[in-house]
């Protein structure tokens, strides 16, 4: 259980001299800021940003704080942010377990249980030496989300991650999700453009207007 | 730190070519003091424009640097135009890299054997459908304007221009971009010419001017196949360079000078001939026909492949029976009696060349693919799209090799260095470093960036991560590569040739000396072994990625 | 005196021996060429790279035997660096010779004659003398047979050993040819009525020239200006016939002349396909030789012209700069003994014809010479005995040069 606090100070993105977004809020642990906006609003660069692969063609300022601490001038792989696709982007060359292994830091102890059990949890026991092409869409989401938290990340991005799925699959997937970042205690941040998602996420709405 | 380091490993590859031009032309204005002259004359170049048949040599080196590419380039295009998606495309795209590592030493033979008046066709339709008992007296292969030659060459790029083409396409989205010419009411093989075509042409710009150099410049398929009176450029200029008439070393710096010259020529006529294209390429585009052409254009472009396949075929089909016939009396379409003898005789000199041929192109690949993967991981960590750089890792492309070797051989005389496999290697490395980049860098560059994003939300450093997921998902294409680089290294003469000293055997040096002497059973039994040796790294570039992606369906998806 | 190659000969030999730091003739390893058993001491354990020409299967199997005597005998290796011209061997001097590096050549021991022998002596890249001090150097008599002291009427000076001999032969399939041309003037007569029938390799192929000297020798008569030296003008005047001779040739010969096949091997094979009747050869067992591998059919026969034919020898040389050369003296030496030389003689080995004088052999020693036999594919040993000498090499590059200029760019 994470008490992590996300802030974004006076963030702003700009590309070619026009300003794409500034925001600037507080994300606490547990909660979900849905940040809203049409196509070409700068969403996902938003979340390149914070996770620290934005393009360098963008010009960018303000400070992005976990726990008071600010992460903009760590390199990507510092950051302890996890970040959640559209596509589960699970390693088509590792199994299952090879994917969530991948995840945890190397000190951790007892990875194979860790594994097991986290599957277990997701409704997935036993799959660990699965090949993740024979996954379904659902099932490849829920191993993305297990790997994502085995990883112990202080914050956690979604970049429009139902939106390929189909209407029910997505519902059983974002409450899932949602319930497992709300119980890990890990602030939140999801970009979205769909309204439904907006509505479950149930915490600040920061809307972008498109240019 | 990566790039600095990549960087200064292309400038030390270009170096010595540079350097090595420069030292071999220094002949050509009279400075070469082991024969007594070192005061500037252009006395060399007096006697090289008094040659016999100069222009002639000039004319059809330059005319096969022109329609080699011109021809293959249009096949491949009428043949994607026509065939992307059906089931015969399917099948070229298994061949096609297989087909590349054919030699061309080993190719050029098996033509040779293939269309001579007393070759495998010939014998096959006679006496039967022409009533010949002598073989008729035909001048096919090297004949005075050299078509057989542009035909081996052209049945060689074709492969290469395919691979080139096919490794460019998945970023044009070409299906999509076809299917919505096609609701505009264009013919699918007009479509694609309209709409892909030009967008493809700049990405094999590169490879197309490499087949430039390599069919102007050839020495090996233009000794088989080319004309004889007189010979093309470049085999005058290795003869003169060879004659023991020391005189003449004089004369080949200045013929090397000029060969580069047209090589030069040739790249600019056919920049010019991209203009004049692009023109009338516009207009057609714009105009709106939407019918006209189809008919031949797919014609064409079915058949060429399929052709193309066949005279290949035939090729190997003259070099196995060859290489396993006893006694073979014309007209008979097969020889009297089969024997292994050829192959018995060969055997214990087959040994140390083939060794070595292993070594060598094995080593040469391998560093060619550190260097390469080095080079584009830095391109990719730095952000930058590509550098000057990298314009001189295609040098050995641009400048016949000829002029080159000589003077790094005089550099490594200077330094005092025998003939030995290191400088063997080095030199393999110069060759195949380009292509191992051409064949690898579409596929790096390509890789959805998304997989390193992951695995560094994911904490793994940019080091995990580039050995961890990118190598893992990249196996594919490096051993593609590495079979192409490979392959290229094998098939190499003149480098392995001069920078041993001889001392160091390879399949194909071997080859290329039994050619003046040989009965054509021999040349086809190593022929048939230089052959075969790509078609093993092909083999493992096909197989090993299956094997180690057996349970992994997400891996298996079609290159 | 005026000479056809450009005009730099003096000033080069004046600059060779002012600019080049070291004589090349003292080496660095102390070579005694008169005290052999030194010698062979000295070779135990070298390797011996040996650049010969590597177009001949025959020939490389047989030096795979030589090597494997060589390392029981004398603990020698050799290897046969195989060339497909010997002027690259001479290509690769100059280059060890430009950057100066007179010790640690990569050649030791070459086969070489002719042209590439003079220009190699003229160029001071040779080690010697040393030839006439080999024990086995006394098997060839060379005072009886003085063609062994010169290659190509240029003294060898014992630059060089000699190894094998070559005579010019021509053949012909008795399928369909029976009676061939016997003089140089008939063979144009014949393939006049019989077009297609007959080529020669293109020059500078060693062959090519070889009919060219052969032609000129008899359609000048044997002129004397041929063994002396050539001038521009004797060249004019002796090869005008010549050139005519071949003008009413050409457009007979296979493929209207517009092709020449590159070497023997190539128009061997020419005549094992059946395209042509008649081709020659330089080693007299060539068509012999072929016959019993199957490649040219029984119907052949060899035959030497009437008014006789170009015969050579050819040798083995060191290079200045080798540093094996006590090895390569000893395999040279090898390569010279009786044993060597009639397994090099027998056509199931090498096939080619011996430089020693088989007379002034006793009676068991002169047996191992007799493989041949009456083989009809052969040429008598009476018909080869009408030899003819061979013109000074400066004739040779002149000719070549000449039927270049003439003939390439038609």
């Amino acid at each position: 259980m994470s008490n992590s606090v996300l802030e974004l100070n006076d963030v702003s993105i700009s590309l070619g001299g026009k300003q794409l977004l500034e925001i600037d809020c507080r994300v606490g642990s547990g909660e979900i800021l849905t940040v809203m906006g049409p196509s070409g609003s700068g969403k996902s660069s938003l979340l390149a940003y914070i996770a620290g692969f934005l393009a360098p063609v963008f010009e960018s300022s303000g400070s992005v704080l976990v726990n008071g601490d600010d992460i903009c001038s760590l390199a990507a792989e510092r950051r302890r942010i996890g970040l959640l696709f559209q596509d589960p982007l699970l390693f088509p060359h590792l199994s299952v377990a090879g994917n969530l292994r991948f995840a945890m830091p190397r000190n951790a102890q007892h990875k194979s249980q860790a594994i097991s059990e986290g599957l277990h949890d997701i409704g997935l026991a036993g799959f660990d030496n699965r090949d993740p092409g024979t996954l379904s869409g659902g099932q490849a989401s829920r191993v993305a989300l297990l790997r994502l938290l085995l990883c112990a990340p202080n914050a956690v991005l979604l970049d429009e991650p139902f939106s390929k799925l189909d209407t029910q699959l997505s519902e059983e997937i974002r409450a899932l999700v949602f319930d497992k970042l709300r119980a890990s205690g890990l602030p939140t941040i999801l970009v979205t453009h769909d309204q439904a998602d907006a509505e479950r996420a149930g915490g600040q709405i920061h809307t972008l207007l498109s240019r | 730190m990566l790039r600095w380091a990549s960087h200064s490993l292309i400038f030390l590859l270009a170096a010595p070519i540079l350097l090595g031009t420069l030292i071999a032309s220094l002949p050509a204005f009279g400075y070469f003091p082991p024969l007594g002259s070192s005061e500037f004359s252009l006395e060399a170049w007096r006697e090289l424009f008094e040659v016999p048949g100069l222009t002639r040599s000039i004319l059809i080196s330059l005319i096969s640097g022109i329609l080699t590419p011109l021809i293959s380039l249009t096949l491949v295009f009428l043949y994607l135009a026509s065939a992307t998606g059906s089931k015969l495309d399917l099948w070229i795209r298994r061949l096609v890299s297989p087909l590349l590592s054919f030699p061309h030493a080993a190719a050029a033979f098996g033509l040779a054997f293939l269309i001579a008046p007393s070759g495998l066709l010939s014998r096959v339709i006679s006496p039967g459908l022409t009533g010949w008992e002598r073989p008729p007296d035909i001048l096919i292969v090297n004949d005075t304007w050299g078509l057989s030659l542009l035909f081996g060459l052209v049945v060689k790029e074709v492969p290469f221009l395919l691979l080139m083409s096919l490794a460019a396409l998945p970023q044009l989205q070409p299906r999509h971009r076809v299917e919505v010419a096609r609701t505009l009411g264009y013919r699918p093989t007009i479509g694609w010419l309209k709409v892909i075509a030009p967008s493809l042409y700049p990405l094999v710009r590169l490879p197309v001017i490499a087949v430039i150099v390599f069919a102007c410049a050839t020495v090996d398929v233009a000794l088989i196949l080319g004309p004889t009176l007189p010979p093309t450029l470049s085999v005058r200029v290795l003869s003169w360079f060879n004659d023991p008439d020391l005189n003449l070393r004089f004369l080949a710096a200045a013929g090397a000078l000029l060969q580069l010259g047209v090589s030069l020529t040739a790249i600019a006529i056919w920049l010019a001939l991209e203009k004049l294209v692009g023109l009338f390429w516009r207009i057609w585009m714009a105009a709106g026909n939407r019918n006209t052409g189809e008919g031949l254009a797919f014609a064409i472009g079915r058949s060429a492949m399929p052709i193309m396949l066949m005279v290949i075929a035939g090729s190997l089909l003259a070099l196995l029976t060859n290489a396993f016939s006893g006694s073979w009396r014309y007209p008979s379409a097969l020889p009297s009696s089969w024997t292994i003898q050829h192959w018995a005789n060969s055997l214990s000199d087959l040994s140390i060349p083939f060794f070595n041929t292993v070594l060598i192109s094995v080593s040469s690949t391998l560093l060619a693919l550190i260097v390469v993967v080095a080079t584009l991981e830095s391109e990719r960590q730095s952000g930058k799209a590509k550098s000057t750089a990298m314009w001189l890792l295609y040098l050995p492309l641009l400048i016949p090799q000829l002029v080159f070797l000589f003077g790094i051989i005089v550099l490594t005389e200077f330094a005092g260095w025998q003939a030995n496999l290191g400088l063997v290697i080095f030199g393999h490395l110069l060759f195949v470093l380009p292509y191992v980049f051409l064949s690898l860098s579409e596929a790096y560059r390509q890789l959805d960036p998304r997989w390193t994003q992951v695995a560094s939300t994911l904490g793994a450093s940019p080091l995990k991560s580039f050995w961890r997921i990118r190598i893992p998902l990249l196996l594919a294409p490096c051993l593609t590569a590495g079979a192409i680089g490979m392959a290229i290294s094998i098939s190499l003469f003149l480098p392995t040739q001069l920078l041993g000293a001889g001392r160091i055997t390879t399949i194909t040096t071997e080859a290329v000396a039994l050619t003046s002497g040989a009965s054509r059973n021999l040349i086809s039994v190593w022929a048939i072994v230089q052959l075969s040796l790509p078609i093993v790294g092909f083999m493992m570039a096909l197989f090993i990625p299956k094997f180690v992606w057996r349970n992994r369906s997400g891996m298996m998806d079609t290159r | 005196m005026a000479q056809l190659r450009p005009s730099f000969p003096l000033i080069r030999i004046f600059f060779l021996f002012v600019l080049l730091p070291h004589s090349s003739l003292t080496t660095a390893q102390a070579i005694d060429v008169a005290d052999w058993s030194a010698l062979e001491q000295q070779a135990r354990g070298q390797t011996v790279y040996f650049n010969a020409w590597g177009g001949e299967p025959r020939i490389n199997s047989y030096l795979n035997w030589v090597a494997q005597a060589l390392e029981q005998r004398f603990n020698i290796t050799l290897q046969h660096v195989k060339v497909a011209d010997t002027g690259e061997t001479v290509s690769k001097i100059v280059a060890e010779r430009t950057a100066g590096n007179d010790t640690n050549g990569s050649i030791d021991l070459l086969w070489v004659n002719g042209e590439n022998f003079a220009a190699l002596k003229e160029n001071q890249l040779l080690f010697g003398p040393w030839a006439e001090e080999q024990p086995n150097f006394s098997l060839v008599n060379a005072n009886r047979f003085p063609e062994m002291r010169e290659d190509f009427t240029v003294p060898t000076d014992g630059l060089e050993s000699p190894w094998t001999r070559s005579q010019l032969v021509f053949y012909h399939d008795s399928q369909w040819l029976i009676e061939p041309p016997q003089t140089i003037a008939a063979i144009l007569d014949w393939s006049t009525s019989n077009p297609g029938e007959f080529t020669y390799p293109r020059p500078p192929a060693f062959l090519g020239s070889t009919f060219l000297k052969q032609a000129v020798l008899e359609i000048s008569n044997k002129d004397p200006a041929l063994f002396a030296p050539v001038t521009d003008d004797e060249f004019q005047r002796v090869t005008t016939a010549l050139w005519d001779y071949l003008d009413a040739l050409h457009p007979t010969l296979l493929r209207a002349g517009r092709y020449f096949p590159n070497s023997a091997a190539q128009l061997r094979r020419l005549m094992g396909d059946g395209e042509i009747s008649l081709a020659l050869a330089f080693n007299p067992n060539e068509a012999l030789l072929s016959v019993r591998t199957g490649e040219l059919p029984d119907s052949v026969r060899t035959y030497v012209l009437q008014g006789g034919t170009i015969g050579n020898v050819s040798f083995l040389a060191i290079p200045y700069n080798a540093q094996h050369k006590a090895g390569a003296m000893i395999t040279a030496n090898f390569l010279l003994s009786i044993e060597a030389q009639a397994r090099a003689s027998d056509p199931n080995h090498m096939g080619s014809t011996t430089v020693i004088s088989i007379e002034d052999l006793d009676a068991s020693a002169r047996q191992q010479f007799d493989s041949v036999g009456t083989d009809l594919a052969a040429a008598s040993p009476k018909e080869l005995s009408r030899k003819l000498q061979e013109p000074h090499p400066s004739w040779t590059p002149a000719l070549e040069r000449a039927w270049i200029q003439r003939y390439s760019a038609r």
